[in-house]
């Protein structure tokens, strides 16, 4: 284990007796644990064992991707227990929970089951071997006769057990033992395709989401903002809204105006009914068509940063015989969480509760700091299920419209988004025209590529001096610190979102140039499942594909043959071409395509299998492999790529958000839709068995998917699509 | 006054006529199981049973249900856990779960009337159920588990 423990481990009594282990603080930091008495607030254990069992407190948060069921197996694995026997809650807002990988609580970047391997393991080991030395204590015993296993310690000499539920107070008096032993690869746990922990109450209703949070005497309340990003209230009529019936209140709250009424229909018929002038501000003529004709002329001008430089692509592509161009174009995109933004929030003269579905519980916390006043102490966040994340639910917009509502109503208020405001003031997947030129040696490789990328830059909006500029001018400063240091991580692993994935392309190419031109059209964007790689691996696996063919040689192994220095991009390749039957005979008007991209450092490939029919597009069967290390979870694994895979068809074949006027055109999924079960291709999973260290898996599987689809649609029509979503001409 | 039958239960709510049925069960029934997604009937979060056959909750006014039977996720199993409920945990469709409640009800309702359905029908039948996570494929598995096939 290469962590010093001392930083991350906090043991001792946990209020109200039993056992408290605290895993991953800070070095140096404290969690705000209560005295006793004081009540549910802030219990800030990972792991608390008492006289009710054995409870985990997981520091990541839910969204789907089956977090707490990942790391509840990591610490049952070494405290020898059944991952269901364990009782999972979601942290509260402090920062002893937050993710080691950015200093912030926060979920995202497919950082969990990476950052948490090693201290939730060592939690539970931690544990484990105090509860041995309570036992021994207890029986007078030699702890090395003293056996852990199945939630009971076991002394088989005299035949006694105790369940660790018994032991826990003992266990709080044992010494924090300085290194536990920890499983190498013997594992019980870990590797098996575990049912999900939170299952029941998503099927049976009772689940409790943010936008169903209910607090005695609350308000519901809508938000009318302005439709052009940035613009503010110049003045409004109130009047219409106020003569609804169950509307309480109207009030000017920094992104707009709020309707507060006694439920949530009431609220929008008021908000609906609303008349408000805008001072639209300087996005007020953005258009996306002219837009793109701007980021043309960028892309042909000679700015931009210089990414990667290796040898001299200039003089090799003016030098070749054999040249390919290609533009590639991928537009912004909404993240459409199913459901809708919303958060609730009580706020007195000494208090300030938050209840939201969001990704991040520091932020939010942060935000309800800001806009209150209150310290830390007097903050309580609740994390309520959270119905879809993708990046969304990283700023915390909604979260401080609550506050605010709360604030001036002095009552509980639950602001909901409809989903037209959630279409409209989302923080976008940036969109991106990538440049590609490549020159191509006598054998058909590649001897020069340069690549020219003009998009906005995220991390100048999350993470940089252009956060006060770019989000809206009430986002609190904390929560832009905060941003920034995921901004900063997200740099420290990729010079740039825009060019993540373009910046190390693995395929042996002498001649290298890789440029970003940033432009900042004033659209919000932000963190959409894979960031930058949704956009890069579109234009680089495509453009591969052009070269391949150009060359006059198999796309998969033109591929393979240009990746002997990056043997797991080709192996997991090398397994979706044979999983696949690649090179098989389809039936007329079917065809295969394949990508392989490289992300949040797993490795991912697939194959898609399209049939055309006149200008529609169907994606008949999907192959997808990944290699993320150590498998944690087989079967959450495989439904991660499942849902990679349709998110991933979803912008190849339907999504884009425009702009007219300052606005988004679109409004609901009757203009941007999701793919539909009747459009959903069969999906096979696979996996690369390994034992490196696991890496992320929530997002490497999107990049590949829509590259491998427009590769196989030029396979059947011999038609390039370079812009997405991918559309035939009818 | 308008009165209805919920889940078994006769039910009087005092709101006006055109209120939809979606947010008199959320906020004034506190019956949450039923989500809002898109208020539009473009999703399916909001699904229903009105007297047996799948409605979209967010676009029917409760007027239009005085009378009815109206079947929620909470109301589904009577009490126990419907076979498609079962077969939702075998297989572990739901990620995030948001959309999971509609996906049931109208699998439920294309099983009261389909009991072995074709793979075409399940498709058709939950082709207004929009899931952003992505549970496709085991949705369609989980459909046909229920209705006896293999999955």
């Amino acid at each position: 284990m290469n962590v010093t423990r001392r930083d991350f481990l906090k043991v001792g009594a946990a209020v109200g007796g039993g056992l408290l282990v605290e895993i991953w603080t800070r070095p140096g930091a404290r969690a705000a644990t209560p005295a006793p008495g004081q009540g549910p607030f802030a219990p800030s254990a990972f792991l608390r064992i008492a006289a009710d069992g054995v409870t985990f407190v997981c520091p990541q948060v839910e969204m789907g991707q089956g977090v707490q069921t990942g790391l509840a197996m990591l610490v049952a694995e070494e405290l020898e227990i059944a991952p269901s026997a364990l009782r999972v809650v979601a942290a509260p807002a402090d920062r002893a929970y937050d993710n080691p990988a950015f200093h912030v609580q926060l979920t995202g970047g497919s950082s969990s089951v990476k950052a948490a391997y090693d201290p939730m393991r060592a939690a539970g080991a931690t544990a484990r071997e105090m509860l041995r030395e309570a036992a021994a204590r207890t029986w007078k015993v030699p702890v090395s006769e003293c056996r852990a296993a199945d939630g009971a310690v076991t002394h088989a000499p005299t035949g006694r057990r105790a369940s660790y539920a018994e032991l826990a107070d003992e266990a709080a008096r044992s010494e924090v033992p300085r290194n536990p032993p920890l499983r190498s690869g013997d594992f019980r746990v870990i590797g098996k395709p575990l049912r999900r922990v939170d299952a029941r109450p998503k099927v049976d209703g009772s689940g409790v989401y943010g936008i169903d949070v209910r607090v005695p005497g609350m308000l519901f309340a809508a938000v009318v903002r302005c439709p052009v990003p940035g613009g503010t209230v110049k003045g409004f009529d109130a009047a219409p809204a106020r003569g609804v019936p169950g509307v309480v209140d109207v009030i000017q709250i920094p992104p707009g105006v709020a309707v507060l009424a006694r439920d949530t229909w009431s609220a929008r018929q008021g908000a609906d009914r609303l008349r408000v002038q805008w001072d639209e501000g300087p996005v007020a003529a953005l258009d996306s068509a002219r837009l793109l004709e701007e980021w043309r002329a960028a892309a042909a001008s000679d700015e931009g940063k210089g990414i990667r430089s290796e040898g001299d692509a200039a003089r090799a592509l003016s030098g070749a015989s054999r040249k390919v161009e290609a533009t590639y174009h991928a537009p912004f995109l909404a993240h459409a969480t199913l459901e809708p933004q919303n958060a609730t929030a009580h706020v007195t003269a000494d208090r300030c509760e938050v209840w939201a579905p969001t990704q991040g519980p520091g932020p939010a916390k942060e935000t309800a700091r800001q806009i209150t006043g209150l310290g830390a102490d007097q903050i309580q966040v609740h994390t309520t299920l959270v119905g879809g994340g993708f990046g969304r639910r990283i700023p915390q917009d909604f979260v401080a419209e609550a506050v605010w509502c709360a604030k001036a109503a002095g009552k509980p208020v639950k602001v909901t988004w409809s989903r037209e405001d959630d279409f409209r003031h989302d923080v976008y997947r940036p969109a991106a025209l990538h440049v590609l030129s490549g020159a191509l040696a006598a054998d058909g490789s590649p001897a020069a590529w340069s690549h020219r990328i003009v998009t906005p830059s995220i991390m100048k909006q999350a993470g940089g001096e252009f956060v006060a500029a770019t989000l809206p001018f009430w986002v609190p400063t904390g929560v832009k610190r905060a941003l920034g240091r995921v901004a900063s991580y997200f740099m420290s692993r990729a010079d740039e979102s825009a060019v993540e994935g373009a910046d190390k392309v693995p395929y042996a190419v002498p001649n290298v140039s890789v440029r970003f031109v940033a432009r900042e059209p004033g659209v919000p964007v932000g963190f959409w499942r894979s960031v930058g790689h949704s956009h890069t691996a579109f234009a680089v696996e495509s453009f591969v594909d052009e070269l391949a063919h150009a060359a006059g040689k198999d796309p998969y192994r033109y591929r393979q043959g240009l990746l002997a220095g990056a043997p797991r991009n080709r192996a997991v390749l090398d397994l979706v071409a044979a999983r696949s039957g690649w090179g098989e005979p389809l039936p007329p008007g079917r065809a295969r395509g394949i990508a392989q991209h490289a992300s949040f450092d797993s490795f991912a490939a697939a194959v898609a299998e399209v049939e055309v029919k006149g200008s529609a597009i169907a994606v008949r069967r999907v192959v997808i492999g990944l290699d993320c290390g150590r498998v944690v979870n087989p079967n959450l694994v495989a439904a991660q790529l499942e849902g990679s895979v349709v998110f991933g068809l979803g912008a190849a074949l339907k999504q884009e958000i425009t702009w007219k006027r300052g606005r988004v055109e679109q409004s609901n999924f009757n203009d941007f839709d999701l793919l539909r079960i009747d459009e959903c291709p069969v999906i096979e999973v696979h996996l690369v068995p390994g034992d490196a260290p696991p890496t992320g898996v929530g997002e490497p599987g999107v990049p590949p998917v829509a590259p491998a689809v427009a590769n196989a649609v030029f396979a059947a029509t011999g038609k390039r699509l370079r812009s997405l979503p991918l559309r035939l001409p009818g | 006054m308008i009165a209805f039958v919920l889940n078994g239960k006769p039910v009087q709510v005092e709101v006006p006529r055109e209120m939809p049925l979606l947010w008199v069960l959320r906020d004034v029934l506190l019956q949450s199981g039923t989500k809002f997604g898109c208020g539009a009937g473009l999703c399916g979060a909001c699904t229903v049973h009105v007297d047996g056959a799948a409605v979209r909750s967010c676009i029917t006014d409760v007027g239009a249900v005085e009378g009815k039977r109206v079947t929620t996720i909470e109301g589904l199993g009577e009490g126990r856990l419907h076979v498609l409920q079962e077969a939702w945990l075998e297989l572990d469709v739901s990620q995030c779960g948001y959309c999971q409640p509609g996906q049931i009800m109208s699998a439920a309702a294309l099983l009261a009337a389909r009991p072995s359905p074709t793979d075409a029908e399940i498709d058709e039948a939950l082709s207004g159920n929009l899931c952003r996570c992505g549970t496709y494929p085991r949705i369609r598995a989980a459909v046909r588990r229920a209705a006896g096939g293999k999955p």
